[in-house]
């Protein structure tokens, strides 16, 4: 709260320090508004950075770190009367502490006799702790902003070059920007890459790679009784590549059509009116997708197929039929192929309509019918365009969760058949990582094992299609 | 080569003190763009051509004949209507959604915007090549096969070859390309793709073919292998070419038409129009006083 109120009086500083240093510009240049170097808002802008930017960092650095550094401290000397206390309540004990000195409420834990003296103790420490950290912080910033004026203001003068120095400022916060989402990615990835190597120091890689059976549910404790655990991710990979495959097998061909259709033969009140609902229709979140695919189409493929059973002569095809269940391949595939059909038709046209003019004007001079421009011409044309929109698509296939969580099943089968129930990489994910989760066993780590996995898979589709696309932009440039 | 004419450097230039024109001169103009007739029976025969892109017309009641086995300049400065005229006999505005066609343009006697005329049919018999060398991205033998195959004018492999072969001698690329007939046609120089796509368009063997600036994407040497061409093939087809060069109109043309704002201004043999222009409006345009 306090922090807030600073900054916003830091604020009002840093303006006044703006109007003062366009004014001190203003009047140096004495109405010759040509012998300033740079305009006056640049003075000002000069002025405003010094007096703001470093307090602003420092109390920044004091909401970030300032609860550290106080429990590091409060922390330091610990009575005798705590120490007594088991790890887990000293932990407490502290946290009581902390919620007592911010006036908020602590846990329900009753102290008594001297670890009540000593928690009395702490409090007053911590509240002393506090109120000299919080001191020393606004303290600093105040002097910070104070000496950042002082600097920049006195050096203003008709020569002084404003401008330059505040582009600089300018572009350094532009690199900040950037530094800061680089290394967001470059974090995740390498706690990816370390919790995949902490799961891969106890289970063999090959075995995660290449085994065959895949059963994650070990004893958290000594006591439990559990299967000892099955670290074979093939089953996981052909479910997905299963699931994948349906999808494609319907999104590819009615997406890519559908892109033929808008960008040759639509007029353009059809087009006007179809693009902008494939676009809405690729901006339906997955777990819409995924309630569509788990209570209608779910429902009514399996009844589909029992009604097919039941009409077959008996037989062990009639049977099983008549006892396919909801969750199914089929299902899974069939609903992620219409979610990516958006996906695929828009690349695919954005590509086709990158096709030259020149060349459907060349294959229409020579008596081409507008079928045959689109197939002997334009598709060979737009080809390696639309290779890379289906690896896209590929590459969503094979990271979607949502869908698959809904429709596909948990069970971890190997198997072809699309009508029975299988599970993806993702989904193996989701169910790792959700309830409680002790995070140093192998049940737990293999989710990050599955991860990277997924990961360079996913990267690697990207950078292929990313770069056919490029070649083929260039071709046509 | 036929005349070589250069405009600039013709004796009308001397004329310049005398040319200072009334605004009434350009009120001569429908007398004098009659058409008049090239030969007694003209391969192309154009009566009150209009065209309109929208609300916008593009083209005023134009009236030229075209005579076969020649070649037909058509001149003008930027916008004024000769691509779109040109684009009228092969129906190529048909491929423009707001562009609507008035009057009648016969070939052989029969309207080429008539219902029962199939522009698929219409475009074998008229070729046409374009500004920028479009070759497809297929080989050089594909691009060249493309139109025999898609009208099935041969019936065997031989055929085919001897059609490709045939028609890359006519457009003077056979000696280039033969050892490399299955590479990419894109990948042949700016010139070369122009000749392709020529050869592309002989080989369906059409009666005309309408070349749309052929040159104007062209290095000089390259544009001298085109007029050449162009001049080779005057005794098979009828050729006409749209062309900003007023130079090479004179070089590769015998009839001359040349349009302004829309309307058709003079046509005539090319060496009178050079020479002895009638309208003040074309003496303008090739003395460089305006376009």
């Amino acid at each position: 709260m306090l922090t807030w109120l600073s900054l916003i009086v830091l604020a009002l500083f840093s303006s006044v320090a703006f109007a003062a240093g366009r004014r001190r510009a203003k009047t140096a240049a004495a109405g010759r508004a040509r012998v300033l170097h740079s305009l006056p808002d640049y003075y000002g802008a000069y002025v405003a950075l010094w007096a703001g930017i470093p307090a602003a960092l420092l109390l920044l650095l004091g909401v970030m770190f300032g609860g550290r550094v106080e429990d590091a401290i409060l922390q330091s000397t610990r009575p005798a009367a705590v120490q007594a206390l088991e790890p887990d309540r000293q932990a407490v004990f502290y946290s009581d502490v902390r919620a007592i000195a911010a006036k908020q409420a602590p846990s329900e834990v009753v102290y008594e006799g001297e670890q009540k003296v000593a928690l009395d103790a702490k409090v007053a420490e911590a509240q002393r702790i506090a109120t000299l950290l919080n001191t020393g912080m606004l303290g600093g910033a105040g002097v910070l902003a104070l000496a950042g004026f002082l600097l920049a203001f006195p050096r203003i003068n008709p020569e002084f070059r404003a401008r330059n120095r505040v582009e600089g400022w300018t572009s350094v916060l532009l690199i900040a920007c950037s530094v800061a989402a680089v290394l967001t990615t470059l974090g995740i990835v390498m706690s990816l890459i370390w919790e995949s190597w902490r799961f891969f120091q106890s289970v063999n890689p090959l075995s995660f790679l290449l085994g065959t059976e895949w059963s994650p549910q070990i004893a958290m404790r000594a006591d439990q009784v559990a299967s000892t655990g099955a670290f074979g991710a093939v089953p996981l990979f052909a479910g997905t590549f299963l699931i994948m495959l349906i999808a494609m097998l319907v999104a590819a061909p009615i997406g890519l059509y559908s892109a033929i259709y808008l960008s040759e033969y639509a007029g353009r009140t059809v087009r006007g009116v179809v693009k902008p609902l494939l676009e809405i229709l690729a901006g339906v979140p997955t777990v819409v997708y995924g309630f569509f695919a788990a209570l209608t189409v779910g429902p009514l493929f399996r009844s589909a197929f029992n009604a097919i059973g039941a009409a077959l002569p008996p037989g062990p095809l009639a049977t099983y039929l008549m006892e396919v269940q909801n969750q199914m391949a089929l299902v899974a595939g069939v609903v992620m192929g219409i979610m990516l059909i958006p996906f695929v038709s828009s690349l695919s046209d954005d590509i086709i309509n990158a096709v030259p003019q020149s060349l459907r004007d060349g294959s229409y001079a020579m008596g081409a019918t507008k079928s045959e421009t689109v197939k002997k011409v334009v598709l060979p044309a737009a080809l390696p365009g639309i290779m890379a929109a289906m690896l896209l698509a590929v590459s969503r296939a094979v990271g979607e969760t949502m869908i698959v969580t809904m429709a596909a099943g948990l069970q971890a089968k190997l198997t072809a058949n699309p009508l029975d129930t299988v599970t993806t990489v993702t989904v193996q994910i989701v169910t790792l990582l959700t309830g409680d989760q002790e995070f140093d066993s192998p049940k737990t780590l293999s989710a990050f094992g599955l991860g990277l996995t997924l990961f360079v898979v996913t990267l690697t589709l990207n950078i292929v299609a990313l770069r056919i696309v490029q070649k083929y932009r260039e071709q046509y440039d | 080569m036929t005349s070589i004419l250069n405009p600039l450097a013709s004796p009308l230039l001397q004329g310049h003190a005398m040319t200072v024109h009334s605004p009434d001169d350009s009120t001569r103009a429908p007398a004098t763009s009659t058409a008049a007739p090239a030969t007694a029976d003209p391969k192309i025969k154009a009566r009150g051509v209009k065209v309109f892109y929208g609300d916008k017309q593009a083209l005023f009641d134009v009236d030229l004949d075209i005579p076969a086995k020649s070649v037909t300049a058509f001149i003008g400065p930027s916008g004024c209507g000769k691509s779109t005229f040109l684009r009228c006999i092969n129906r190529m505005n048909d491929t423009i959604p707001s562009a609507r066609v008035e009057g009648s343009i016969l070939i052989d006697g029969a309207d080429v915007n008539a219902k029962s005329v199939d522009p698929v049919v219409l475009r074998s018999r008229v070729g046409m090549v374009f500004q920028k060398p479009n070759p497809f991205p297929k080989t050089i033998f594909e691009n060249v096969a493309y139109g025999p195959r898609i009208h099935g004018l041969a019936t065997g492999k031989a055929e085919l070859e001897a059609i490709v072969e045939s028609s890359l001698k006519k457009a003077g690329l056979w000696n280039e390309v033969a050892d490399r007939l299955h590479q990419p046609g894109t990948g042949l120089s700016g010139g070369q793709q122009q000749r392709l796509v020529i050869a592309r368009a002989i080989a369906v063997s059409p009666e005309v073919i309408l070349m749309d600036e052929p040159c104007s994407a062209l290095d000089p040497i390259a544009t001298a292998k085109i007029e050449e061409l162009i001049d080779e093939l005057r005794s098979q087809f009828c050729i006409v070419i749209v062309t900003h060069s007023m130079a090479q109109a004179a070089r590769v043309s015998q009839r001359t038409a040349f349009f302004h704002l829309g309307k058709l201004v003079e046509s005539g043999p090319t060496e009178e129009m050079f020479t002895n222009p009638r309208d003040s409006r074309t003496q303008d345009y090739i003395t460089g006083r305006f376009g």
